[in-house]
């Protein structure tokens, strides 16, 4: 019995991988035989991007249990370390492909870094309040990167809150961070292959989680926090991991993110709460703690404003119904019902028919 | 579950094909759907003569495909709707008088939120339609996203009012607008001439770089001019309705002039909440503050004294025939915006004849045509008499100061 | 006297959090969910005002009146359409339905009025109150703000406290089910939930455009997420708490805009918030959740 369900979860999570593969090797052969959208090919690492953050934020979300709206502020962090190494360390060493190995490391690091600081003060709440107050880190940490110029010469960094000028550089002086224009320049060094690259260790971190001791730990806190403290579960610790983990992949996503850009900046838009709420949206759309419905999702959200260009001004009224719509489709009871009856009926009429 | 996942994975698959399809041949359907529903949607807001003439382009076998990218949605959106008509009726006169080198032209507009991640999408969506030159992008972050495609694919760009320094780092990007720094040298620089004030307040956004960029320009110049910043206040996008905390900072430093190189909308605020706390220095704004006197109900005469550096006024003699044309077509008065893409659709007509260039031409061949066209040219348009251009990309035009008297601006 | 000046604006701009708040906290009691579609409700609100006034010159009352209705039916219309289907369902589920609604409330704006700012009459006309010989000069939308937040909430709380309808949300909001054996009709219960909370929201719209006088689609997000903090602040679900939260948050802002950076004013409120969270885990006013084992 227990031999059979593993086997189960193996081949489910060999369909994940087998299916973001299968995707790659079509897109590749697309690529190669020049059947392929300028805009599908552009839309290629964000996907990938907004998948990463899915998944990320699934462990959060679904298998921790608890609501983060501050996902994005994770990838911002991430997305400013990683161009910020790119840009400073485009001296030291040539190769973007190199750099840009790097900058993800970085990325993840600094990101893990701060899921960690801001772990140990936020897990202690529950529900609704840790949901504002990760939406509130996610503010600050975007307004505190707003007010930030760091700029670099030959004595080394300098930082200033105020602007340019009171940095105080000498001739050889580049300034990187600019207060709100942000970093502009990043090499547009990430490709679909590193994306998937990225995408594929994320889902395989987040698989392994799940089905590891610490995993099935992270899951117990989730379905009841007292009965898995009463047998001698270390709640802080595995909430801590599974948190921090979760933020790092997110920093991951964000060196994307920005080494696809030539101009990074930390806008509502783009790293405020509303693309945290984007991201959530993916993640309950694709099912909580479902990483391959995390990725699916996530494709088909990102593509679906894309597709409806053709709307012109309806395209984000539309998208808003499509949302509700769905919603109410996927989780309404009385929907659940009638799609169960519905099926029944089918089911019957299939076998009447035979 | 499963039934899920896997309806969720076809309609993945479709999306997918989809937007593969749209590419590789230009009349494909999806592409086609968008520019139907682009020409549908123009015909609704101006029906008279915009069929004939969208009509008439099609007829023709072979037109100049003009892509226009910018902020329709979002907070931006008065932005990008003003720089869309704009680019819609200039390509409307143009073809009405026979198009470009006796090509008619066609324009798609696409929205990019004011992000840069949407605007290169907008971008690449344009590509695919066959765009073979960019107006665009509007706002500064996007439009430098949009300028490394750009030049990476050799593709005529010309930003109607990206104004940060770095939108037009390729040698294939112009600008219609001055640059920040130009602006805020200018600002500082007519203050001191004029000797305006000696007690200089400022306001600015810092989450734009339109605002930062102007005020750090300024800044420098300031002290070169001998004023004297007394109180310096920020603001950000997500605190842009409330400015009295910054006012009464200005009032008790004893500002005699406060600089606003802030947009219109900001603006408007600031002068009512300034009546309403009786603080009255002189209000010194940049090009963004064109277009106060068209907000919506605005009491006109909250924006008395107001001076400002603008190429644009609704009420110019040059532009007057421009601002009722535009009024009739979409209903609204015209901003700075909608002038600037204005000029920008003329400056490739004028490049274009220059280069003779024609459709059937690769997008990279029109655009070493017209890169080096557009540094012969110049063009007497609404923002600007005696346009020219150099290879940098910059726009040589002497901005104008003018005061705000009787509800209409006054040359100074 | 300066000081007292920011004082007074903050007390003012947290008046206007306050009857924001004062919506998403009664939703969130008895609903148990956040609607994030509450700041655009105030966006909708300013419109119709704006529309009534400026548009076919109505006088002011009626303005805000019509906008009162309009808002009160359209939030039980949303409530019913969108989330009573979704009532059982998981509570993400419902939170992302309430974006969707956002969503859709704002391009909906964005087609009918357009995308360019709109100059809002103040529907308050009455001269400003000057006191200390002109030193400090206060407006009178700010004085109006204040006195009509207080009796606001002063009338909630009796409706709660004295009305049968009022008692029926209590309990809907301590014991959903148990209520419901008790004969309490829940449906309609959080129907008129929704028709109080709106219509505060469409009151809101009208004073925050009044002191603000900006109208746009997007004008109802940012005060909305503001109110949503206060509203946690405060305690979550507490009418007093909501009141408190709304006040503070506006004081805070104002103070650290002028005394600190008004670049930061932002992170710095986010920051109290987390302080007064980990300090108080359930805000201000906030009831202590007792845990079941």
């Amino acid at each position: 019995m227990k031999m059979n369900q593993k086997r189960k979860v193996f081949i489910q999570n060999l369909i994940t991988y087998a299916i973001v593969i299968g995707c790659w090797i079509i897109i590749q052969i697309m690529i190669q035989t020049g059947n392929i959208s300028s805009l599908l090919k552009g839309l290629l690492v964000p996907l990938c991007t907004y998948a990463i953050l899915a998944v990320s934020l699934n462990l959060t979300v679904g298998i921790l249990g608890e609501l983060s709206l501050g996902h994005a502020g994770f990838m911002c962090v991430g997305a400013f370390s990683g161009a910020f190494f790119t840009n400073v360390a485009a001296n030291v060493i040539p190769g973007t492909g190199l750099r840009l190995f790097f900058a993800l490391l970085i990325g993840a690091a600094v990101a893990g870094i701060f899921g960690l600081l801001i772990g140990i003060p936020v897990l202690r709440l529950k529900g609704d309040y840790l949901a504002i107050v990760t939406l509130a880190f996610g503010e600050i940490i975007k307004n505190l990167i707003n007010t930030l110029y760091v700029g670099v010469d030959a004595a080394g960094l300098h930082f200033s809150i105020k602007d340019t000028t009171s940095l105080g550089l000498d001739e050889t002086g580049v300034v990187i961070i600019k207060g709100p224009q942000g970093i502009t320049g990043t090499p547009k060094a990430a490709t679909f292959t590193v994306g998937v690259i990225v995408l594929l260790i994320t889902v395989f971190v987040v698989l392994n989680l799940i089905n590891s001791r610490s995993g099935r730990a992270i899951m117990a806190i989730r379905d009841n926090r007292i009965a898995a403290e009463s047998i001698g579960i270390n709640v802080t610790k595995f909430k801590l991991m599974a948190f921090a983990i979760s933020a790092s992949l997110a920093g991951a996503a964000g060196v994307l993110y920005a080494h696809n850009l030539s101009s990074l900046a930390a806008t509502t838009n783009n790293f405020g709460y509303n693309k945290s709420i984007t991201i959530l949206v993916f993640v309950v759309l694709g099912g909580l703690g479902n990483v391959r419905g995390s990725i699916i999702a996530a494709v088909i959200l990102t593509l679906l404003p894309e597709l409806l260009r053709g709307l012109n001004d309806y395209r984000m009224l539309i998208y808003a119904i499509v949302l509700i719509v769905m919603m109410i489709f996927n989780s309404s009871p009385k929907a659940i019902e009638m799609r169960a009856v519905l099926r029944e009926r089918f089911k019957k009429k299939s076998k009447e028919a035979a | 579950m499963k039934k899920r996942m896997f309806s969720l994975g076809m309609a993945v698959l479709m999306a997918a094909s989809m937007t593969a399809c749209g590419g590789s041949s230009s009349s494909s359907a999806t592409t086609a759907a968008a520019a139907a529903e682009t020409e549908a949607a123009e015909a609704a807001e101006a029906e008279d003569s915009a069929e004939e003439t969208e009509a008439a382009a099609a007829d023709d076998g072979a037109t100049f495909k003009i892509g226009v990218i910018g902020p329709l949605t979002g907070a931006a959106a008065a932005y990008g709707v003003g720089v869309a008509n704009g680019a819609d009726l200039a390509v409307k006169e143009i073809n009405a008088a026979g198009g470009i080198n006796g090509y008619q032209v066609e324009l798609n507009s696409q929205d990019d939120e004011h992000d840069p991640e949407k605007s290169v999408n907008a971008y690449n969506t344009l590509k695919d339609w066959g765009a073979q030159m960019i107006v665009g992008s509007v706002t500064s972050k996007p439009c430098i996203a949009v300028v490394a495609e750009t030049s990476a694919d050799n593709m005529f760009q010309i930003t109607p009012s990206g104004s940060a320094v770095e939108c037009i780092s390729g040698d294939n990007a112009f600008r219609v607008c001055f640059s920040d720094p130009s602006q805020g040298k200018a600002s500082a620089q007519y203050i001191g001439e004029h000797a305006l004030a000696t007690k200089i307040g400022i306001i600015y956004d810092s989450s734009t770089e339109y605002s930062s960029g102007i005020r750090e320009a300024f800044v420098a110049e300031a002290a070169n001019q001998g004023l004297e910043i007394v109180a310096d206040e920020a603001f950000t996008a997500d605190s842009a309705t409330d400015f009295s905390v910054q006012l009464d900072k200005m009032n008790e430093a004893g500002a005699e002039l406060v600089f606003l190189p802030i947009y219109y909308q900001e603006a408007s605020i600031i002068l009512k909440q300034a009546s309403d706390k009786e603080f009255a220095p002189i209000f010194f704004g940049v090009d963004g503050m064109d277009g106060i006197l068209t907000v919506d109900n605005f009491d006109t005469s909250l924006a008395e004294g107001v001076m400002l550096l603008t190429p644009f006024s609704t009420t110019e003699e040059g532009s007057l025939q421009f601002t009722a044309d535009y009024t009739a077509a979409y209903g609204e008065e015209p901003n700075q915006f909608a002038a600037d893409s204005y000029d920008a659709i003329y400056a490739i007509k004028a490049a274009a004849e220059a280069a003779d260039v024609n459709p059937d031409m690769s997008y990279s061949d029109i655009c070493d045509a017209l890169k080096v066209a557009m540094t012969e040219i110049s063009i007497d348009g609404l923002t600007g008499e005696n346009m020219t251009w150099d290879a940098s990309g910059e726009t040589g035009k002497a901005p104008k100061a003018v005061m705000i008297v009787n509800g209409v601006y006054e040359m100074q | 006297m300066s000081f007292l000046s920011y004082l007074i604006n903050g007390i003012s701009l947290g008046s206007v959090y306050a009857i924001i708040a004062l919506g998403y906290t009664m939703v969130y009691g008895i609903a148990k969910m956040l609607n994030f579609a509450h700041g655009d409700i105030i966006m909708v609100g300013a419109f119709v005002t704006f529309t009534m006034v400026s548009t076919c010159g109505y006088p002011p009352m009626v303005g805000v009146l019509c906008a009162i209705v309009f808002c009160t039916v359209l939030g039980v219309v949303i409530e019913r359409v969108a989330y009573k289907p979704l009532r059982g369902a998981s509570k993400l589920a419902v939170l992302i339905t309430a974006i969707g609604v956002s969503y859709l409330l704002q391009n909906l704006a964005l087609l009918i009025f357009g995308s360019n700012s709109h100059q809002f009459t103040s529907v308050v006309a009455l001269p400003n109150l000057k006191l200390a010989d002109g030193a400090l000069t206060i407006s009178s939308v700010t004085i109006v703000t204040i006195l009509l937040c207080i009796i606001i909430m002063v009338v909630l709380l009796t409706f709660i406290n004295k009305t049968k309808i009022g008692q029926a949300m209590l309990a809907v909001s301590e014991d959903n089910g148990a209520a419901t054996l008790m004969g309490i009709d829940v449906n309609r219960t959080i129907a008129v939930t929704f028709a109080i909370g709106s219509a505060l929201a469409a009151i809101a719209g009208a004073l925050l455009c009044s002191a603000y006088p900006s109208l746009t689609p997007y004008t109802g997000s940012m005060p909305g997420i503001k109110a949503f903090v206060a509203a946690v602040f405060g305690g979550i679900g507490s009418i007093p708490g909501a009141f408190i939260g709304g006040v503070l948050l506006g004081i805070i802002e104002n103070l650290s805009k002028a005394y600190i950076s008004s670049q930061l004013s932002d992170a710095i409120v986010f920051s109290v918030l987390i302080i007064v969270l980990l300090v108080r885990p359930t805000g201000i006013m906030g009831k202590k959740i007792n845990e079941k084992v």
